[in-house]
């Protein structure tokens, strides 16, 4: 895969939390404009990964480029500057309780245009409409909304400000079958109207299936597998048949 | 056994001293911020009405009844070896201060400080901190300065008003309870009183203002995961708020009161 290609590319990442190897030399390419998902069991380290992606973790050791830029250990200023292009699906939700569904959905959008009390709402509305909800939530607060809205309320404020790079952190985790499907139809309608690269972490292989161009998985730190969602179902990789069939049986310590 | 007591201190020491290297980052990343662009304005304002305007009846209550107690108890004591025209002076040189700028203080910090490490404290639980980094903005700018500039502004106001009450609680006492002449009682009140006795308040309630919003916004903002680490923050907040208020207002007073 050549640079031009990659979007986000990780070299030999690692991250130990008091002695603990979370991540154990992550290497991984994310082609520009794909939609990958990386699976893995719980406490494999998925979301210790994009957070060090993004920069909420630092890196112990690594290499992180996104968009062609190293971003570990980069300032502050340069942080917020690539984190503009960068839209993110909290687990969940983390939508702002003090705030109302329009200021949470603007919020980003405001900080980078004068935006006019009608164009704020205007924006708002748009992007409600985008994750299919109604107009009339705009003044609520999250706490009045049950846990799918807020799903779909942090979807429509991540891509408020048409990011190139959508993160989605266990979209369906906690949500029923119908909603799960909403999200995941929402991810697919957004990541083709956007064009924007998504990189998914989940452990639902429903949800998986749907969203994923290209997978990855991710066991004890370390990439064990990588490839387009076809091949998934073909691959020999002991560790993946036995996570997508939930087999209690296998190389993976349960 | 000697052996464990020695690494249980050993890992005391070694925790203090983290949480005091963090303590003091967190602290020069907020002087460093406070120079630097976008200023939310609003939420200064916000921040101004929550800690200053919402606090003003529990200070007010607080001092007013201080100075009518100090008034009732200073006339039983100094009845006793006929001081009783003491009494005016030592009420407003004891409210103004160290009772008006404590009281607030310690008032403050119960009520705002424990709101404030709760309320940080539970949007670190629930993300909402690293969501505010995910949409480019910087917390310490968005939580954390409105509530320290909205703390230092606020409190040194508060306890302006609170002396005013406190004195007028020891008034009325002395006047209508003690049957003191009210323009002796006036007059006695600001015989003795310099300048220096209300700017040392107002030094000191700036300080607390700085110490309890700066102690609340790291307990919260420092806080554990879970329900656990929201009410650990809040304890946290209040009694290192607390304690700091009592030890801080000695080293003032004797750095303006050199005895």
């Amino acid at each position: 895969m050549s640079e031009i290609e990659s979007i986000i590319k990780i070299r030999s990442l690692y991250k130990s939390f008091k002695g603990n190897k979370v991540l154990d030399g992550i290497n991984l390419d994310i082609k520009r404009h794909s939609s990958t998902v990386i699976i893995g069991g719980s406490g494999t380290g998925k979301s210790v990964l994009i957070k060090t992606i993004i920069g909420l973790v630092e890196s112990d050791k690594g290499s992180i480029i996104i968009d062609g830029v190293e971003t570990v250990k980069i300032s502050h200023k340069e942080r917020f500057k690539i984190m503009k292009t960068i839209g993110f699906l909290f687990q969940g939700g983390a939508l702002f309780d003090s705030l109302t569904v329009e200021d949470n959905i603007t919020f980003f959008a405001e900080k980078l245009y004068e935006l006019t009390p009608k164009h704020k709402k205007d924006l708002a509305v748009s992007k409600l409409s985008d994750v299919g909800l109604s107009k009339k939530i705009l003044a609520m607060y999250p706490s009045e909304l049950s846990g799918g809205m807020q799903k779909r309320v942090s979807l429509a404020r991540a891509i408020c400000a048409n990011p190139s790079i959508l993160f989605l952190d266990e979209p369906t985790t906690g949500l029923d079958p119908i909603m799960a499907n909403i999200i995941n139809e929402l991810i697919i309608k957004i990541q083709e109207e956007l064009k924007a690269t998504t990189i998914t972490i989940t452990h639902d292989m429903n949800s998986a299936y749907i969203i994923a161009k290209e997978m990855a998985m991710i066991y004890e730190g370390k990439i064990l597998w990588v490839g387009t969602k076809d091949e998934v179902r073909n691959s020999d990789n002991p560790y993946l048949k036995q996570f997508i069939n939930g087999s209690t049986i296998g190389p993976i310590n349960v | 056994m000697i052996l464990d007591i020695v690494n249980l201190v050993g890992q005391r020491t070694i925790n203090f001293a983290r949480n005091i290297g963090a303590f003091s980052l967190f602290t020069i990343s907020i002087v460093t911020n406070s120079f630097k662009r976008p200023i939310y304005y609003k939420l200064i304002l916000k921040q101004l009405l929550f800690i200053g305007f919402y606090s003003l009846p529990v200070v007010a209550m607080t001092t007013f009844f201080s100075g009518a107690v100090l008034a009732l108890q200073s006339y039983t004591s100094f009845s006793r070896f006929s001081a009783e025209n003491s009494i005016a002076t030592v009420v407003i040189l004891a409210i103004t201060r160290e009772l008006g700028p404590v009281l607030a203080g310690l008032m403050v910090a119960g009520r705002v400080g424990s709101s404030i490490a709760a309320e940080i404290a539970t949007m670190r639980v629930t993300a909402q901190i690293d969501a505010l980094y995910t949409l480019s903005t910087d917390p310490i700018k968005y939580l954390v300065l409105p509530r320290v500039i909205a703390s230092i502004i606020t409190l040194p106001c508060l306890v302006l008003i609170g002396d005013v009450l406190g004195v007028m609680g020891g008034y009325l006492v002395s006047v209508y309870k003690l049957d003191f002449n009210s323009s002796n009682y006036i007059l006695n009140s600001f015989k003795y009183l310099e300048p220096i006795d209300v700017i040392s308040g107002l030094v000191k309630a700036t300080v607390f203002g700085g110490i309890i919003s700066v102690i609340s916004c790291y307990s919260g903002y420092c806080s554990d995961k879970g329900a656990r680490g929201v009410g650990d923050a809040t304890i946290s907040a209040v009694v290192n708020s607390s304690v700091l208020i009592l030890i801080s207002n000695y080293l003032i007073t004797e750095l303006f009161f050199k005895i």
